[in-house]
């Protein structure tokens, strides 16, 4: 120990442990040893316990359960059952409830960032200031929630049970972003943290007991990947929320393909961190320390990836590698560090591997000469230059405290560099220039993007991803969606047998030979009418050049369309891209636009009446009916292209937070056969109406009001491309559609079958899907069929940061 | 101590002014964040309040200043914490003194009376301070006065005008003036931080009185609503840095006013380890004009050696 006097002279920080005297005391109370909260109760796991210990010391903290399936199988049964009250109790009461539990949060919070810091190795500072504080403020904000689903909810009711699947890198934040807005919404919740960092939820689960909260709303079941599969996959659940890599949740969007779940994914993220000449250098500095060093960079939404501009580059890498010597590598409970311990012995072997293989690649590889923890799970801050959107290590989340930097030239170049990436889940943009730096943030494609600042999170905001980041929201309005359906739907149970679905095999086709003309009468030959595909604003031949007889309702042939193929649907996605600048319209010109096509459609009422009465033999008045609707829609569309622009977010930041609702991009839409004409404008109209483009597929059985209908959109204004439609089999273009990596979202009205191959499928790049599970609506029922679910689909939030200030 | 070769100052360099970009919320997370980075504890927060206390210029600018309490305060800065407790902290042998006694100009000869034979030297505010809008040459006279009569360091306070109009030509006309009248004794610019608008004009002013070759950049008076904000600390230290980076030269650096608790002694000194560096805790660079602040300090010191909280009354009076 160095005595006063030679500090005086060296002036050199120390180790400022903060005591852990009270979680290991309350370890030792329990004896080091969980059971699985079950029912209110803890209850012995059916096999074995698993091993928890601290990263910063390696040693051994307690044993948890490891959840069986039966286990699971218990929980969910609880959970179930709870289902039946809780689900009835008044918003007030639930909301009491959230309250309670926010409050005794708070009065343990101590104990629970000593706890967190322990477990995962991160450093006391941010369990103690950033997780802790965040998870008392969730639930907060939900009891709000709560208070006011009757009136700002209306129209949806609970999912019902909810099963969670939570990550190690903020295990009891994670927690709070997936059961506060469950409960908010009237659900029941079965989770399963991460078995690296178990501890805080089990304590929490002793909250839970302190709050009085009924048993069987929420069940922790400790255990490892076996548990969580055990819990998505089990049928009794409605909904399945996941937190965790890329990877793994195309696992779950695949095992759960097909069943009706409901599914939210918050996936990887490699985040561009985007630094303007005009930026402020030592702020953007202090940013990327709080962006890729900010718990050991484990962390889904971590500014990963360094844009820099090209003429400051050098400058600001060396400022930032002295920064980096700064920065104090240590023991998660010591208040004097600011990087702690990587979660385990293998997080770390994959840091290095990633690591590695930049070296491999040529890159430049810097670490500071710090001094480093000698036992322990600790990994150096490290920055890697010399590499380019090639480099293994620019491409790939490494989840570590390693950064990648590159340079750009221009504001359009760092905004193609910026998305130059499977991922799009955060972005932080630095520049004084307004112009540069909300444009950027406009342009970028993640679901969070901070200017001038990074890291930022309220419950007021919902966090999550574009792309292959992931869907669905957590926090803010926009996240309680993930936890409601609407009120007139029943939960779709498919009655399908998995194993006998093949991908390779679904919807093989064989195009279809002419048929006789069986009406024929020795008169004229009948006027030939094939209507050909409607591509890129022409209407186009397909490919194959094969044609589809299409039959009335008494098999009569009343004409032929063209059969695509995959070709055209590649053309067609294409052509959608070609016209994105759809999105850049303005929402009023949007909105003159669907009206002039609901004009257009009125002045033909009549002949797309004979239409439907051609091809479906229905009524005459049902045939007017169906016209006058999808009139009504299209106004109902154009009424919302400049009303659901989205929402200032009320967070706690001293600036303005924008939830915008942003396009989703291209959007594949295969129709029902049901409705044919009001299904198709439906469900285009909301699309285009939010600055989508569209292929759509037409009802396989009845197509001819569809392309009937691009004569309307041709004498429309509708620039080409906004809307493509290829007529043929429904699910051998939809497959097409849904493997096609460019296409954004994938919406499906056909099948149980049809439904399971695209929500498997679409694991591929992990795009938004909306299936129907073969299950009908009433689409001339407006809550059906014209519900705030439809603008839901159609777009995308993304939280926009602007703090402001001028001293 | 660190030794380091004066600042002369250099042309005034429009374009570098003019290259300032200062986000304040950013400043602002990261000011909150210093505070609880790093913590500073048991002997170690001994030894960094000692320092701490050679870093004071300990300070009194009242209207109602005599030579009684004047002398008072100096005896304070000669002896600054009780002989007891240093001698228990195993240092009571290093002849510990405040960094210096900063007083208005006819107070300094009552200070240097009381300082004689010591090495700790007498700080004169000067050119109309607080305000600093008496006539021109009154203030440059005054300067001169405050050298002639012994005082080694001159804390002058700059035209704020200048910098609310832009004009850092007239700024660093100024001010280059007031270094000349100072010669020998360093001169310190109070840029009056709290009154001079957004955050980046506070990083320009602390550019232009660095290039018109100040020793150190100062705050505040302690006479406006806003003083040492630790906002202004980055800001100002930061420019500190880069000004290094151009020209080598070492410019010193002073938050004062609402510095009172040896905590907020120790976050200053964590913001000038982590922005500038350990030279930047000596006293030839780092100074914290304060009063209050150095009987806080003596309480704590006393608590480290005790063990029980100290009560003011036992703590000898400046």
């Amino acid at each position: 120990m160095p005595t006063v006097k030679e500090i005086f002279e060296t002036m050199e920080y120390s180790p400022a442990p903060e005591s852990d005297n009270a979680t290991q005391a309350w370890l030792d109370e329990h004896n080091r040893k969980f059971e699985l909260f079950i029912d209110n109760q803890w209850q012995a796991p059916e096999e074995k316990y698993l091993e928890v210990s601290a990263p910063a010391t390696g040693k051994k903290l307690a044993d948890v359960a490891d959840a069986s399936a039966a286990d699971v199988d218990k929980a969910v049964k609880a959970a179930r059952k709870a289902f039946k009250t809780w689900s009835k109790t008044s918003g007030h009461q639930r909301a009491r409830y959230l309250y309670a539990i926010a409050r005794n949060i708070q009065k343990h919070a101590r104990l629970f960032s000593v706890l967190e810091s322990l477990d995962n190795g991160k450093p006391i500072r941010e369990s103690r200031d950033l997780d802790i504080p965040l998870v008392a403020r969730h639930f907060y904000y939900h009891a709000g929630w709560a208070q006011l689903m009757e009136s700002e909810m209306s129209g949806y009711q609970p999912v019902g049970v909810v099963g969670q699947v939570i990550p190690w890198n903020f295990p009891l934040l994670m927690l709070a972003w997936k059961i506060a807005p469950a409960l908010a919404m009237g659900n029941t919740v079965v989770i399963k943290p991460a078995p690296y960092t178990p501890l805080t939820a089990i304590l929490f689960a002793q909250i839970l007991q302190e709050s009085g909260l009924p048993a069987g709303v929420v069940n922790v079941i400790t255990g490892g990947d076996e548990a969580g599969a055990s819990l998505t996959a089990h049928p009794d659940i409605d909904k399945v929320a996941f937190t965790g890599s890329t990877h793994v949740g195309g696992i779950i969007r695949q095992a759960i393909a097909g069943s009706g779940k409901k599914l939210s994914l918050e996936l990887g993220g490699k985040s561009p961190f985007v630094v303007f000449e005009d930026a402020d250098l030592d702020g953007a500095i202090e940013g990327i320390v709080d962006a890729i060093w900010f718990n050991q960079g484990q962390v889904c939404c971590a500014g990963s990836r360094l844009l820099v501009q090209e003429n400051i580059a050098e400058t600001f890498l060396e400022n930032l590698r002295q920064r980096m010597s700064k920065l104090r590598v240590g023991d998660s409970l010591d208040k004097s560090i600011d990087i702690g311990a990587v979660v385990d012995p293998v997080q770390y072997q994959t840091i290095d591997k990633w690591v590695k293989a930049g070296i491999n690649e040529g890159a430049s590889i810097f670490q500071p000469d710090i001094p480093m923890p000698q036992d322990g799970c600790f990994y150096p801050p490290t920055l890697i230059t010399e590499v380019s959107p090639s480099s293994i290590v620019v491409q790939e989340e490494i989840f570590g405290p390693v950064l990648v930097a590159m340079t750009f030239r221009t504001p359009a170049e760092a905004i193609e560099l910026a998305n130059n990436t499977r991922y799009g889940l955060a972005a932080s943009i630095w520049s004084e220039n307004i112009n540069t730096a909300l444009e950027v943030a406009h342009k970028v494609k993640a679901g969070s993007v901070w200017v001038n600042s990074t890291n930022l999170f309220d419950a007021a905001s919902g966090f999550g991803g574009y792309r292959e980041s992931g869907f669905g929201r957590e926090g803010g309005k926009e996240g309680l969606y993930e936890y409601v359906r609407p009120s007139w739907q029943k939960r779709a149970q498919p009655k399908l047998d998995v194993e006998t679905l093949d991908v390779k095999e679904w919807s093989a086709h064989v195009p279809p030979a002419p048929i006789a003309i069986s009406n024929a009468n020795g008169g004229f030959a009948p006027l030939d009418r094939t209507t050909k595909l409607y591509i890129g604003g022409k209407q186009a031949r397909p490919d194959g050049n094969y044609s589809r007889p299409i039959l009335s309702a008494d098999g009569k042939e009343i004409g032929q369309v063209g059969d695509g193929n995959r070709k055209d649907i590649r053309n067609a996605v294409e052509a959608a891209h070609k016209a994105r600048g759809w999105a850049d319209r303005t929402p009023h010109n949007r909105a003159q636009i669907l009206y002039y096509i609901a004009e257009n459609l009125a002045i033909r009422a009549d002949e797309f009446a004979q239409r439907l009465i051609d091809m479906t033999g229905c009524k005459k008045a049902e045939a007017a009916a169906e016209v006058q609707q999808s009139v009504e829609r299209l106004f109902t569309y154009a009424a919302w292209s400049d009303k659901y622009g989205g929402t200032v977010q009320e967070t706690t930041l001293r600036g303005i937070v924008i939830g915008y609702h942003d396009y989703l991009g291209v959007v594949g839409v295969a129709c029902p056969d049901e409705a044919p004409l009001l299904a198709f404008v439906s469900l285009v109209a909301p699309a285009i109406a939010r600055g989508n483009t569209v292929i759509a597929i037409p009802s396989e059985k009845y197509p001819l009001s569809a392309t009937d209908f691009y004569q309307i959109l041709e004498t429309s204004d509708l620039p080409a491309g906004v809307v493509n439609i290829v007529t043929g089999k429904r699910d051998h273009l939809t497959k097409t559609l849904v493997e096609h990596d460019d296409v954004d979202a994938m919406w499906y009205f056909g099948s149980a079958e049809g439904s399971y191959f695209v929500e498997y499928l679409a694991a591929h790049n992990m795009k938004r899907t909306w299936v129907s599970y073969g299950e009908q609506r009433d689409w001339s029922n407006s809550e059906q069929g014209a519900g705030h679910e439809f603008l839901h689909h159609s777009v995308q939030v993304k939280n926009i940061w602007v703090p402001t200030g001028v001293t | 101590m660190s030794t380091h070769t004066r600042n002369t100052g250099i042309p005034l360099d429009l374009g570098w002014v003019n290259d300032t970009h200062v986000n304040p919320s950013a400043t602002q997370r990261r000011a909150e964040t210093l505070k609880t980075r790093r913590s500073v504890k048991k002997d170690w927060q001994a030894a960094w309040l000692l320092r701490a206390i050679t870093c004071i210029d300990l300070t009194t600018l009242a209207g109602d200043d005599t030579p009684g309490n004047v002398r008072r305060l100096a005896a304070k800065a000669r002896q600054p914490v009780r002989q007891d407790i240093l001698e228990a902290l195993g240092v009571g042998d290093m002849n510990l003194t405040t960094g210096a006694v900063c007083v208005y100009h006819e107070r300094v000869a009552d200070a240097l009376e009381v300082l004689e034979g010591t090495n700790i030297p007498v700080a004169a505010v000067s050119t109309g301070f607080p305000a600093g809008l008496s006539p021109f040459k009154q203030r440059i006279q005054e300067i001169k006065e405050s050298v002639a009569l012994g005082a080694k360091e001159i804390d002058i306070v700059i035209t704020r005008e200048h910098v609310l109009r832009g004009d850092w030509e007239a700024l660093y006309n100024e001010v280059c003036e007031m270094r000349a009248a100072c010669g020998e004794a360093h001169m310190k610019s109070i840029l009056a931080t709290g009154e001079l608008g957004p955050l980046w004009n506070v990083a320009k002013a602390s550019k232009v009185c660095m290039m018109a070759g100040s020793d150190f950049i100062k705050t505040s008076t302690g006479k406006e609503s806003v003083n040492a904000t630790l906002e202004f600390g980055l800001i100002m230290t930061r420019t500190i840095r880069e000004y290094l980076a151009m020209t080598k030269f070492k410019v010193g650096f002073k938050p004062a006013g609402g510095i009172r608790s040896a905590k907020d002694a120790i976050t200053w000194q964590v913001l000038m380890k982590e922005e500038l560096g350990d030279e930047w805790l000596h006293n030839d660079l780092f100074r914290y004009g304060a009063s209050s602040l150095l009987t806080d300090i003596e309480r704590q010191l006393s608590h480290h050696v005790t063990g029980r909280y100290a009560a003011k009354h036992h703590m000898p009076m400046g």
